[in-house]
């Protein structure tokens, strides 16, 4: 026994094997079966091997840049209205003196509900038929039954307003621990320096919230950009793929076409999208951190 | 002309008051120094000054102007905070010139009011830093540096060199003062620091529980406190105070039955029976021949030094007498030894008698 493996080595390797088990394996096998025609019906198709062209038809393929396209319009109308909401609601929230803590905890009930059920909960407003909205303008006086989840401009503002009715608390409760964390010294200064209540929220409050914003923002570009629960209950993509999202698309290519192959290279696409809104958010944040003199 | 007037000024939270009817008159240029015990009430009366607090009740004028209802923006006053309260993410020199950025005054007034008033406090080579890559005196510098570019009527400094240390705190002290005379503002300041109001006050306002105590400056304070919270809370080290009672033959006896002399200013004004406070000051009582010189009234007590601290050019010396532990000063010191006993001399003009039940100061009527 002249060569004995190294003490460090076998200290690490329990936590290699739990690491190359539940991460690195998958990660490589479906980068594997990205380029294989791999279909769940037919096993034996993952050892064929042809090369780029899952992506070479993913790329010239109009329906995934649609759903791609769909995807980040979706995600920045849905961050940015979140944000303004959070913030509103965040500020709003913080003025109260009486009830603060109950309030902080209604405020994140949307939070505690599964995205499935709010979808299923917004599937049922928007009903066409049965559904609440209608009712309401029908009592209201109108004639028509707005086909919310079948047009495809009313299906995106239904799935959205969904989300943002979810979501929008997570921007509020990062804000406010944001306002909490604010000292109260500089706000007065500015008071005293002549600010009007405005202004003092443009030129002191708000730079001071900016990292938690961004922070809000990268948390929320990750979880929007994978958005799959709410637009599958709602309208399941359709119709006619109009509400048509990159996982729903990834999902249907998967599992209803059992084109995993295909799936898997949609899916190193679309990570790409993910990573870039994460390194320019996590580059806002360190610039504005910098800003405050917080450091990198 | 910028005199600030407080007239019956009180401050409610609630049930709880915090300031109970103050009346006080600045005077145009004076720097005037709030000081009192944690919880006096000196630092919500500032803030009802800066408009930062509302005013239950009273009024408060800046330059013959009621600011009661007036926004701070609107009291051209300028405040110091005790944790410097500057802009984070504003350079020295954006935070020097934010509040004329607020005003919208052209750009180059803006300039040369910031180069001058880092000027004056020699900020001229930070100004392109953040605060956070100053060190304390460096951000109290910008701080005040921020206040002055203004020109207001009033500065209010809220305890602005508390967070600094000992050296520092002097220094800034000398700062502060130096800035007093080239501006010549009305200036109020607040502090709990006795040391701070004796060595920059014009004229100290001592507060207790939201009243004010004694207002005078500093030496009146020193040497004619009117009751013994005053006695103890300016000079370092406090007065010492005796407990006792006056005798038929006019002298106080401690409780272990010595007998002070009472001075001749209270001497007529005691009723014999009497319960009072003994008070000197250690700079008044000292071994023969190392200080308290021998003209005028004096009296000799006998003392047990428990303790010596030689500070240099004097000594002091900490000994009992009647239970109650006293401090004196010994100039041109010798060595001392603990338990050593020395005869002490004691100014009588400068002693004082308080009446044991109201605390009030006894003299002469």
């Amino acid at each position: 026994m002249r060569r004995r493996i190294p003490e460090w080595f076998v200290l690490l390797m329990p936590a290699f094997i739990v690491i190359a088990a539940v991460v690195l394996i998958p990660l490589i096998f479906s980068l594997y079966s990205s380029f294989t025609p791999y279909k769940l019906t037919r096993p034996s198709t993952l050892w064929t091997w042809i090369g780029e062209r899952n992506y070479e038809r993913i790329l010239t393929d109009w329906k995934f840049w649609a759903a791609f396209g769909r995807t980040i319009l979706f995600l920045t109308i849905a961050l940015n209205l979140e944000l303004i909401f959070g913030l509103g609601i965040a500020l709003m929230v913080n003025k109260v003196t009486w009830g603060q803590r109950t309030l902080r905890t209604v405020l994140m009930f949307p939070m505690m509900f599964s995205p499935i059920l709010v979808g299923f909960q917004f599937k049922f407003i928007f009903n066409d038929n049965v559904g609440l909205v209608n009712n309401v303008l029908q009592s209201l006086g109108s004639d028509a039954a707005l086909p919310w989840l079948v047009d495809g401009k009313l299906a995106m503002f239904s799935i959205l307003f969904a989300e943002i009715w979810m979501s929008t608390s997570v921007f509020a409760i990062l804000i406010l621990a944001g306002l909490f964390a604010m000292p109260r010294d500089p706000l007065e200064a500015a008071k005293v320096d002549g600010c009007t209540p405005w202004q003092s929220f443009r030129h002191i409050t708000l730079p001071f919230l900016m990292p938690f914003i961004y922070i809000a923002m990268t948390i929320r570009s990750l979880d929007v950009a994978r958005a799959y629960d709410i637009v599958q209950i709602m309208t399941g993509g359709g119709p006619a793929r109009r509400t048509e999202l990159l996982w729903t698309l990834m999902s249907r290519t998967g599992y209803v076409d059992a084109k995993m192959g295909l799936a898997n290279a949609m899916g190193y696409v679309s990570i790409l999208l993910s990573i870039a809104f994460t390194i320019y958010f996590f580059r806002k944040l360190s610039a504005a951190r910098a800003e405050l003199g917080m450091g990198a | 002309m910028t005199e600030v007037t407080l007239s019956n000024v009180i401050k409610r939270y609630g049930e709880h008051q915090a300031v109970h009817g103050i009346d006080l008159e600045i005077r145009d240029g004076e720097f005037v120094v709030l000081v009192g015990p944690s919880g006096c009430g000196k630092s919500t009366t500032l803030r009802m000054i800066a408009g930062l607090e509302d005013i239950s009740g009273g009024e408060v004028s800046i330059g013959g102007r009621v600011v009661n209802d007036l926004p701070p923006r609107e009291r051209n006053i300028s405040m110091v905070f005790q944790n410097y309260a500057l802009y984070p993410h504003m350079c020295v020199r954006e935070n020097l010139g934010f509040s004329l950025h607020i005003a919208k005054r052209p750009e180059s007034e803006i300039t040369s009011a910031v180069n001058e008033a880092a000027a004056i406090l020699g900020l001229e080579e930070l100004m392109d830093r953040k605060p956070a890559a100053l060190s304390g005196g460096q951000r109290q510098r910008v701080a005040m540096g921020r206040a002055i570019v203004r020109h207001p009527d009033v500065f209010l400094f809220d305890e602005p060199l508390s967070n600094l240390d000992a050296k520092l705190r002097t220094q800034m002290r000398v700062e502060i003062k130096k800035l007093h005379q080239k501006v010549g503002n009305t200036i109020i300041y607040v502090t709990h620091d006795q040391v701070e109001a004796m060595t920059l006050a014009d004229r100290i306002v001592l507060m207790r529980d939201g009243h004010i105590v004694q207002v005078g400056t500093p030496l009146e304070l020193f040497n004619a406190p009117v009751n013994t919270f005053v006695a103890t809370f300016i000079g370092s080290p406090p007065m010492n105070l005796l407990d006792g009672v006056v005798t038929e033959n006019r002298t106080v006896r401690l409780i272990d039955g010595q007998e002070l002399p009472i001075p001749s200013s209270p001497r007529e004004s005691v009723q014999p029976g009497q319960k009072v406070k003994y008070g000197f000051r250690a700079d008044n009582l000292s071994p023969v021949g190392h200080g308290v010189s021998d003209e005028g009234e004096t009296a000799d007590i006998a003392l047990r030094i428990d303790l010596s601290e030689p500070l240099g050019t004097e000594t002091l010396l900490f000994a009992t007498l009647a239970s109650t532990e006293i401090q004196c000063k010994m100039l041109n010191p010798r060595p001392v030894t603990s338990g050593e006993t020395m005869t002490c001399r004691l100014a009588l003009e400068k002693a004082h008698i308080f009446d044991a039940q109201t605390t009030q100061v006894i003299r002469s009527n």
